[in-house]
C-alpha cells in the first residue's frame, strides 16, 4: 500500500497568505472582496452585437445584491436549490452567487439536455425556481411543468420570442432585479447581513456526475470544497487578477465550475463569454487566454482542425510546420527527461517556434497561454504530445466531481504524458489492495443529493473517495488504467483498458468515436467507429467522391479503405495481443440525446452494447455484415421503418498502399 | 447590465397587425402575346407570411416585379398603405419603392460579393442615411455618430440571424445557404415594411431549408415584418405561411389558409398536371 500524504496544515497557509488575505471563505464575501479592492476592475465580459461589454466588480456586486433581494423575494431562502439551464452568460454566475447570498445553492443543467434529464434532476434536487436563459430553455421546462409539482418559477433572461408569453411562472430576470432594487430602500443592510451570515459549510453548488452507467448523480458541493480545492490548485499553478480565461464549456460541468467560479473568484480574474457557439474560436483569439480546462474532445477537435487545414495547405508551409513539429518534439521529450539542450539546438528551437509553432498557437488563440489543462477522460499520448510539441503547458489533471473536479496534476516541469501527475497539496492518495484509486482531502464533497446510498458506496468511513478507477504508482506519479469494471485481461494475460486503444484510434482526424469490444477471449478486439462527418466530407469532396448524408458517406466502400488504413496505423502503436482486428463503421454519429454518450461526450458502453448487439456479435462471428434496423421518426409524427447491411472490415492481411499518404499531415514529408 | 431585448424596431410599417397593407387589383402583364399575369387580385394583410405559390411558369417572379417595380402592369393598380394616400406601386419607379419600404431578395443572389458581410448590411440601411462630402470623407461630427447608429441596427440584425461568425467575411468566400441568409439581412437592415422573398429556399439541402424557414418565421414573429413569399416547395409554404395564395398560367386559382388550399381540387390538379388538359406552360 502506497500512501502519498500532505500536511492539511499547508492548506490554512494557503487560505490565509492568498492574494486576499484572511477572510473570505465563502463566495459572496469573496465578491464584496473584490468589489471592495478592485471595483473598477473588469469581472466579467460578453460580446454581444460584435463589441465586448464589460461588468466591473462593483457592477457585478450590485447585480448580484439586487438579484439576492429579487430572490428573497420569491421566496427562496437557505437550504433550497435553484435551477439553472442555459449558455455560458453572465446571469448565469450573478444567479450561482445571489442564490450563495441567500444561502441556497444551484445545480446546473446542460442547456442541451431534453425530457427526462431534466426532470431527473429537478425533482431530485426539489428545485423551485428555475433560471432559464431563452425561448428555447423555457419552452422545455413549461412543456414538462406537468411532471415538475415543485417548480413555481421560471425566470429568463433573453426575452426575445418570449413577449407574447403570458404564464404565471415567468419572470424576466430584470424585472426580479428591478425589484429587488427597489426593495433594498426598505432593507439597506440586508444583503451584507446574509453575506455575514453565510458559513463556508453551506452547500454552495450542486454537480451533476457524467453518469456513463446510471442516471446522473447530484453532487453537493460546499463552499469550503471548492474553495480549498482552488487554494490548492493555485498553490500549485499560480494565477493573479491580471490573467485572462474564457468560459464556454458548460456551468453544470464540474471542470467549468472549477475555473470560472471557484478559481476565478479567489485569484480574482477576468472571465470572457464568446458571442456565439460558432464564434467561440475567433473570440479566444482575441482574448488570448492565459489558463484553459477543457475535456479530451476539445484538445482532439482543435488538433483535427489543424491537420485538415495542414492537408489543404500548400507543400511549403506543410514541409515548414513538419520540420518545426519534428524539432518542438524532440525539444519536449529532452524536457520530459530533464536533459539539457546544447546551445545550437536551443536556437533551432526558437527558429522552429518563430516560423512554424507560433503561427500555429496563434491560430488556435493560444498564443498566451501559460497553462492547460485536461482532465474528465483519458486523452490519448498523441494528442498530448502534439501539443507539448506546439510549445504549450498542457497538463492532465484527474478529479471526479465528487472531488471538486481535481485531485491530482501535473506540475509545470515534471509533465509525462501517460501519468496524470501527483496529488496536488493537501490530498492524500491511496491504491486499494484491488487496484482501486482512493483519494482524501478537504474538497471530498458532502455526499449525493438525496441518496444515501449511493454516498455510502463513493466515501468510506474515513473519509476516503472510491473513484472506482484502476490506476497504479509510477515514481510517485498516478497512472490510471481505466473504470475498474472497464479493466480487460487479453488471453496473454496481460492487462488492458478500451479507452487506450480507442484513443489511439481517435487520433485519426477523420474517427469521431470509437468503441472497442472483446479482447477477452481468442475472438480479438473489435471497434464499432463513428466518421468525423466534417474531415471524411472534406476528404471526399478532394476525391471527388460524391455523397448524400452523413449515412450515406460513413457506408461508402472508399470511406472503409481509408478508416482501415487508419485503423492498421493506429495498431502499429499498439502491442500484438490488443490489436484491433475487424471495425464497422457506424452509420449514424453518437448521440447524447440518444444516450448513447454523456452530455460531456463520454461513451456510454453498456448502452452502445446493447443497442448495437448485432453488429458486436457480427463482429466476433467475423461475420461479413452486420443489419441493423431503424426507425426514423419525422416532426410530423410518421414513421420509416429503414434496414441497413453494415459491413465488416478484417484488417487481416491489410497492405498499405504503397505510396501510403500518413494521416497525419504534417508526418507527410 | 444590457437588457437582451432588441432596441430596435425593424418592422418599416405603422398599421396595425391584421390590417390590410397592399391590396392587388386586377393586375395583368403581357409580353407580347404571352399573358403572364390575367387579372391578378390579392390583399396582403400586415404582419402575415403571405406565400405565393404556382406551378413553374405560373407568374410568380412577373408579379413580384410589379410590386417592386421592375415590370409595369399593362392593368390593374397595386395600392400600397402605410402613408395617406395610399401609394399606387404601379405608377412608382423602383427606387420609389424601396422607399416606401418594400424589400426584397432575389431568386439569384444579388449581394456585393467581393465585400464583407458587415458592409453588405450597412449598405442596406444606404436609405436612412444622409451624408455631407466633407464629413464622410474625414468621418467625423455627424457622419460618424450616424454610422454607429446605423451599425447598431446591423449588429441586430446579424444576432437575429445568427452570422456573427461571419460577420468579417468576404460574402463570395460563403456557402450558399449563409449567402441567402445574408440577402435577408440585407433587405431587413431596411427596415422595411414589406419583405418581399423570391423563392428564398431555392437550391437548398433539407437542413438550410429548415433553418432558412426558422428565420423567415423569426423574422415574422419577432419583428411583425410582413413576408411575402414565393416559394416553389410545397411543404415548406404549408408550414411556415399564414395565408397562401396560388397561381396558375397567371391566374389565381385559390386564395386561403394553408389548409383550406392544400385542400382544393383546382390546386391538386394545377400541382399534378391533372387539370383540363392545357398544356405546357409556357
Amino acid at each position: 500500500m502506497t500512501v502519498v500524504r500532505a500536511s492539511s496544515r499547508d492548506i490554512v497557509a494557503v487560505t490565509t497568505s492568498s492574494a486576499l488575505g484572511e477572510g473570505p471563505d465563502t463566495f459572496p464575501r469573496l465578491l464584496v472582496e473584490h468589489a471592495r479592492r478592485n471595483p473598477r476592475g473588469v469581472a466579467l465580459q460578453e460580446k454581444r452585437y460584435g463589441v465586448w461589454q464589460t461588468t466591473t466588480w462593483l457592477e457585478y456586486h450590485d447585480h448580484v445584491r439586487d438579484f439576492a433581494h429579487g430572490l428573497d423575494l420569491l421566496g427562496v431562502g437557505g437550504g433550497d436549490v435553484i435551477g439553472v439551464l442555459g449558455d455560458n452568460r453572465p446571469e448565469g454566475l450573478i444567479t450561482e452567487l445571489a442564490a450563495e447570498a441567500v444561502g441556497a445553492a444551484v445545480v446546473g443543467i446542460y442547456p442541451t439536455s431534453v425530457g427526462d434529464e431534466i426532470v431527473h434532476i429537478l425533482t431530485t434536487a426539489r428545485v423551485q425556481v428555475v433560471v432559464a436563459e431563452d425561448q428555447e430553455q423555457v419552452d422545455k421546462l413549461l412543456r414538462l411543468r406537468d411532471q415538475l409539482p415543485n417548480l413555481r418559477v421560471v425566470v429568463y433572461y433573453d426575452l426575445r420570442g418570449l413577449e407574447d408569453y403570458d404564464d404565471d411562472l415567468l419572470r424576466e430576470f430584470m424585472d426580479v432585479e428591478a425589484l429587488g432594487a427597489h426593495d433594498r430602500i426598505h432593507r439597506p443592510t440586508w444583503f451584507d447581513e446574509r453575506v455575514a451570515a453565510g458559513r463556508s459549510s453551506d452547500t454552495a453548488v450542486i454537480c451533476t456526475t457524467s453518469g456513463t452507467t446510471s442516471r446522473p448523480k447530484l453532487a453537493v458541493l460546499s463552499h469550503d470544497n471548492l474553495l480549498s480545492m482552488a487554494a490548492r490548485l493555485l498553490q500549485l499553478d499560480p494565477l493573479g487578477a491580471e490573467d485572462r480565461y474564457v468560459s464556454a464549456l458548460p456551468f453544470a460541468w464540474i471542470g467549468e465550475q472549477m475555473l470560472t467560479v471557484a478559481v476565478g473568484m479567489t485569484a480574482g480574474f477576468t472571465i470572457s463569454f464568446p458571442e456565439a457557439a460558432d464564434t467561440t474560436r475567433s473570440d479566444m483569439r482575441e482574448i488570448g487566454p492565459h489558463v484553459m480546462f477543457g475535456p479530451p474532445r476539445i484538445w482532439e477537435s482543435m488538433v483535427s482542425d489543424v491537420q485538415v487545414r495542414l492537408a489543404e495547405a500548400g507543400w511549403l508551409k506543410r514541409m515548414v510546420f513538419a520540420w518545426g513539429h519534428r524539432v518542438g518534439e524532440r525539444a519536449a521529450s529532452r524536457r520530459a527527461n530533464s536533459e539539457g539542450s546544447p546551445w545550437y539546438d536551443r536556437g533551432v528551437l526558437a527558429l522552429a517556434d518563430l516560423v512554424a509553432l507560433r503561427p500555429v498557437r496563434e491560430q488556435l488563440g493560444l498564443s498566451r497561454l501559460r497553462r492547460a489543462y485536461t482532465g474528465g477522460a483519458p486523452l490519448g499520448p498523441d494528442v498530448f504530445g502534439f501539443f507539448q510539441a506546439l510549445r504549450i503547458n498542457l497538463k492532465q489533471i484527474y478529479g471526479q466531481t465528487e472531488i471538486c473536479g481535481i485531485a491530482v496534476a501535473h506540475a509545470d516541469d515534471d509533465v509525462r504524458s501517460h501519468t496524470v501527475g501527483r496529488p496536488i497539496p493537501g490530498t492524500e492518495l491511496r491504491i486499494a489492495d484491488d487496484g482501486e484509486i482512493l483519494l482524501r482531502s478537504g474538497a471530498v464533497f458532502q455526499g449525493y443529493l438525496n441518496n444515501p446510498d449511493a454516498t455510502g458506496e463513493a466515501v468510506d468511513a474515513e473519509g476516503w473517495l472510491h473513484t472506482g478507477d484502476a490506476g497504479y504508482l509510477d515514481h510517485g506519479h498516478l497512472v490510471v488504467i481505466d473504470r475498474a469494471k472497464d479493466v480487460r485481461r487479453a488471453p496473454s494475460g496481460d492487462l488492458f483498458s478500451p479507452a487506450f486503444i480507442e484513443n489511439k484510434l481517435k487520433f485519426s482526424p477523420f474517427v469521431e468515436d470509437a468503441v472497442v469490444f472483446g479482447g477477452e477471449d481468442d475472438a480479438g478486439i473489435t471497434a464499432i467507429l463513428t466518421i468525423d462527418g466534417q474531415t471524411v466530407g472534406s476528404w471526399a469532396e478532394r476525391r471527388h467522391l460524391s455523397y448524400t448524408t452523413y449515412t450515406d458517406l460513413s457506408q461508402k466502400p472508399e470511406v472503409r479503405e481509408l478508416l482501415a488504413e487508419e485503423v492498421f496505423r493506429a495498431n502499429e502503436d499498439l502491442p500484438e495481443s490488443i490489436r484491433v482486428l475487424r471495425f464497422v463503421v457506424l452509420h449514424k454519429a453518437l448521440d447524447a440525446d440518444d444516450d448513447e454518450i454523456t452530455r460531456t461526450r463520454k461513451v456510454r458502453r453498456d448502452v452502445i452494447a446493447d443497442r448495437y448487439r448485432d453488429i458486436v456479435a457480427a463482429l466476433e462471428e467475423r461475420a461479413a455484415s452486420a443489419t441493423i434496423h431503424t426507425t426514423v421518426t419525422y416532426q410530423d409524427g410518421t414513421r420509416a421503418d429503414r434496414e441497413l447491411d453494415l459491413a465488416v472490415r478484417s484488417l487481416d492481411g491489410f497492405v498499405p498502399a504503397p505510396r501510403r499518404r500518413r494521416g497525419i499531415a504534417w508526418r507527410v514529408a | 447590465m444590457l437588457t437582451r431585448a432588441y432596441q430596435h424596431a425593424l418592422n418599416g410599417s405603422r398599421l396595425e397587425r391584421g390590417v390590410a397593407q397592399m391590396e392587388i387589383e386586377a393586375v395583368s402583364l403581357r409580353f407580347g402575346g404571352v399573358v403572364a399575369l390575367d387579372d391578378v387580385s390579392l390583399l396582403v394583410r400586415q404582419g402575415l407570411v403571405h406565400a405565393i405559390i404556382g406551378p413553374n411558369g405560373a407568374g410568380k417572379t412577373s408579379l413580384l416585379n410589379c410590386i417592386s417595380g421592375l415590370y409595369a402592369p399593362q392593368r390593374g393598380h397595386i395600392h400600397f398603405h402605410g402613408q395617406d394616400p395610399p401609394a399606387d406601386l404601379t405608377q412608382l419607379r423602383p427606387h420609389r419603392i424601396a422607399r416606401l419600404g418594400v424589400a426584397r431578395s432575389f431568386q439569384n443572389i444579388e449581394l456585393f460579393r467581393h465585400l464583407t458581410v458587415l458592409d453588405n448590411l450597412m449598405l442596406g440601411r444606404h436609405v436612412h442615411m444622409s451624408h455631407r462630402l466633407a464629413q464622410s470623407l474625414f468621418w467625423f461630427g455627424p457622419a460618424r455618430n450616424q454610422e454607429i447608429a446605423h451599425r447598431e441596427l446591423v449588429e441586430e440584425v446579424i444576432d437575429l440571424l445568427e452570422i456573427q461568425a461571419v460577420r468579417h467575411h468576404l460574402v463570395g468566400s460563403l456557402a450558399y445557404g449563409i449567402q441567402k441568409r445574408v440577402e435577408l439581412g440585407r433587405a431587413l437592415c431596411l427596415q422595411p415594411a414589406m419583405l418581399l422573398l423570391d423563392e428564398p429556399m431555392a437550391g437548398m439541402n433539407a437542413e438550410e431549408k429548415e433553418d432558412m424557414a426558422r428565420f423567415v418565421l423569426d423574422v415574422n414573429e419577432f419583428k411583425d415584418v410582413t413576408v411575402v413569399l414565393i416559394e416553389h416547395d410545397m411543404d415548406v409554404v404549408m408550414d411556415i405561411s399564414d395565408h397562401v395564395t396560388v397561381l396558375d398560367f397567371g391566374r389565381v386559382i385559390a386564395d386561403g389558409s394553408p389548409d383550406e388550399v392544400s385542400r382544393s381540387q383546382t390546386v391538386i390538379d394545377a400541382y399534378l398536371g391533372e387539370g383540363d388538359g392545357e398544356g405546357d406552360p409556357a
